[in-house]
């Protein structure tokens, strides 16, 4: 029934897999398996063609492919065998892992630790409830990316994209100097979720408009795409009558966000979150299913690839920490989303803390002149201030674990003070 | 002559107001909240830089190359940049790092290959 059994078993090859691993390695875990779906390593990064990757990590900045090779380069180094090609079925709460590959067929793999590092996937048009018909032309906006930069296809001559995500900004960018006519990114909020540099550089470049609380209304096309409606909407979010203008184009792009692909998570029987839709980790990124642990995208969806390898470094190390017998530990707190905050990662913190514990969380608004907090008990035991928080972008804050020493068991909640603002 | 444009180094997005001679060249800048703010405001503002990547043909290899500027090049040269690559294609093996094209349309950049293939 079983036919391999190995220590620690990364399911991914991405940045958060291969971080993983090598942090598993490092610590002394000589038994590791990276499984992959993709015929190579590398994870999203392959397609990411564009530089900005690496200045935190490595203070430089990377393309995607070079960032990826760095970490490909360092798990060959340590001689960590990934295997392409195979696509994981279910993993089981007993850490029993269902793969196939066309190489070695079915197969079921044991570990001692299981780290989840599958990554996120695109928002697609279902979950937009956009109206019109079911036409072909319209792509997510990493599917187009994946079509141009590593299919040598261009998917459409005239586009509009639908969401200001950085992966739309950039695909407006790649489409036009590619020979595309990009007519304009629509974006239903006040404000982009993308990065002013991909604003200036991929829209304001090529006099691409940004029309910011507008949405799609209607598509239009048989076979395929002829064209878009486009609505100016209200402070609710509802279109507004009498403000609709028409695109003719043949191609929509979707950039609405990302969602951690957690279909193995859930089989296993494994708590998630409803904010990060991601598992419910504690400060060592162990799931609710002992041995279990996620970490990248798969976790809660990051914007830099940067904090993705830091965060998995973190959970490989747990691993490895974990099938040594040093993982015991009990939860103490839990940590709660308050106001101006949403989806903070660790939701759990045990006992018996080695090292300060790092909250990530997203800011539901833009504030400006802020303060994050975190509290327990009355107490505050964790304070930063940023001129701006917004929720393009993901926002630390460092708990001391000697901060947390006689705080009683309970929850710890994170809340943002500041001006509320948009655009 | 006044121009305004919007702080890219970092998420606050500063708005600066950029004085310009005449003749084009910098003045003054103000709005800024730091002193990178005020190197990219003139930067941008006589001199626009920008990286430019792109993917080109690989005879004997399924993926494109991706490629990229070794430093980054004027905004202007983008266009003719892209359309040499568009001319090109290379043989397989390629490693990262290559030089693909050297000093591309005199700008002193480099075409590098971002991925082995």
């Amino acid at each position: 029934m079983i036919d391999l059994h190995v220590g620690v078993l990364v399911i991914g090859a991405g940045p958060a897999g291969l971080a993983a691993a090598v942090a598993a390695h490092e610590n002394g875990t000589d038994s590791i398996l990276v499984l992959e779906r993709e015929n190579e390593p590398g994870g999203i990064l392959r397609q990411c063609i564009h530089n900005g990757f690496g200045l935190h990590r490595f203070n430089e900045e990377l393309t995607g492919p070079e960032y990826a090779q760095r970490d490909i380069d360092r798990a060959r180094a340590a001689g960590i065998p990934i295997e392409c090609n195979t696509t994981v079925l279910s993993v089981s709460a007993g850490r029993v892992v269902t793969c196939v590959s066309p190489e070695k067929g079915f197969r079921q793999i044991s570990a001692d630790a299981v780290i989840l590092a599958m990554g996120c996937r695109e928002r697609p048009r279902g979950a937009l409830c956009t109206p019109g018909t079911r036409c072909a032309g319209i792509y997510s906006a990493g599917t187009a990316q994946r079509f141009v930069n590593m299919e040598g296809y261009m998917p459409g001559k005239r586009v509009v994209i639908l969401g200001s995500g950085d992966i739309g900004l950039i695909m407006a960018r790649r489409m036009t100097l590619q020979g595309a006519k990009v007519l304009a990114c629509v974006e239903i909020m006040p404000y982009s979720s993308g990065l002013k540099r991909n604003i200036v550089q991929c829209l304001d470049d090529y006099g691409i408009p940004l029309l910011l609380g507008h949405t799609v209304t209607d598509i239009r096309g048989k076979e395929r795409l002829t064209g878009v409606t486009v609505a100016e909407v209200d402070g609710s979010r509802n279109p507004i009558p009498g403000t609709e203008q028409d695109f003719e184009c043949d191609t929509l792009l979707l950039s609405c966000g990302l969602i951690p692909e957690n279909e193995l998570t859930s089989g296993a029987g494994i708590t998630l979150s409803p904010a990060t839709s991601g598992a419910v980790v504690d400060e060592r990124f162990e799931t609710s299913v002992p041995g279990i642990f996620a970490c990248g995208n798969v976790l809660h969806v990051h914007d830099l690839v940067d904090y993705v390898s830091e965060e998995s470094a973190a959970a490989g190390l747990a691993a490895s920490e974990y099938i040594r017998g040093k993982g015991k530990k009990e939860l103490r707190w839990s940590v709660v989303d308050g106001p101006g905050v949403r989806g903070t990662v660790p939701q759990q913190i045990s006992s018996g803390l080695q090292d300060d514990v790092r909250l990530m969380f997203r800011p539901s608004g833009v504030f400006k002149n802020a303060v994050a907090v975190a509290e327990s008990s009355g107490k505050e035991i964790a304070r930063k201030k940023a001129m701006i928080f917004t929720p393009g972008e993901m926002a630390l804050l460092n708990i001391r674990k000697e901060a947390l020493s006689g705080i009683p068991e309970g929850s710890i909640t994170v809340r943002i003070e500041g001006e509320i603002q948009h655009g | 002559m006044d121009k305004v444009i919007i702080c890219i180094n970092c998420p606050v997005g500063c708005r600066m107001n950029v004085k310009l001679a005449e003749d084009g060249s910098f003045l003054s800048v103000s709005g800024n909240t730091c002193p990178r703010g005020a190197r990219y405001a003139e930067q941008e503002c006589t001199a626009p830089l920008r990286m430019v990547t792109a993917v080109i043909p690989v005879s004997g290899a399924a993926v494109p190359l991706s490629v990229k500027t070794s430093v980054p090049v004027p905004r202007e040269s983008i266009g003719g940049i892209m359309k040499q690559l568009s001319l090109l294609s290379v043989r397989a093996p390629v490693s990262q790092g290559a030089v693909i094209v050297s000093n591309i349309l005199g700008t002193g950049a480099d075409i590098i290959a971002t991925r082995n293939v």
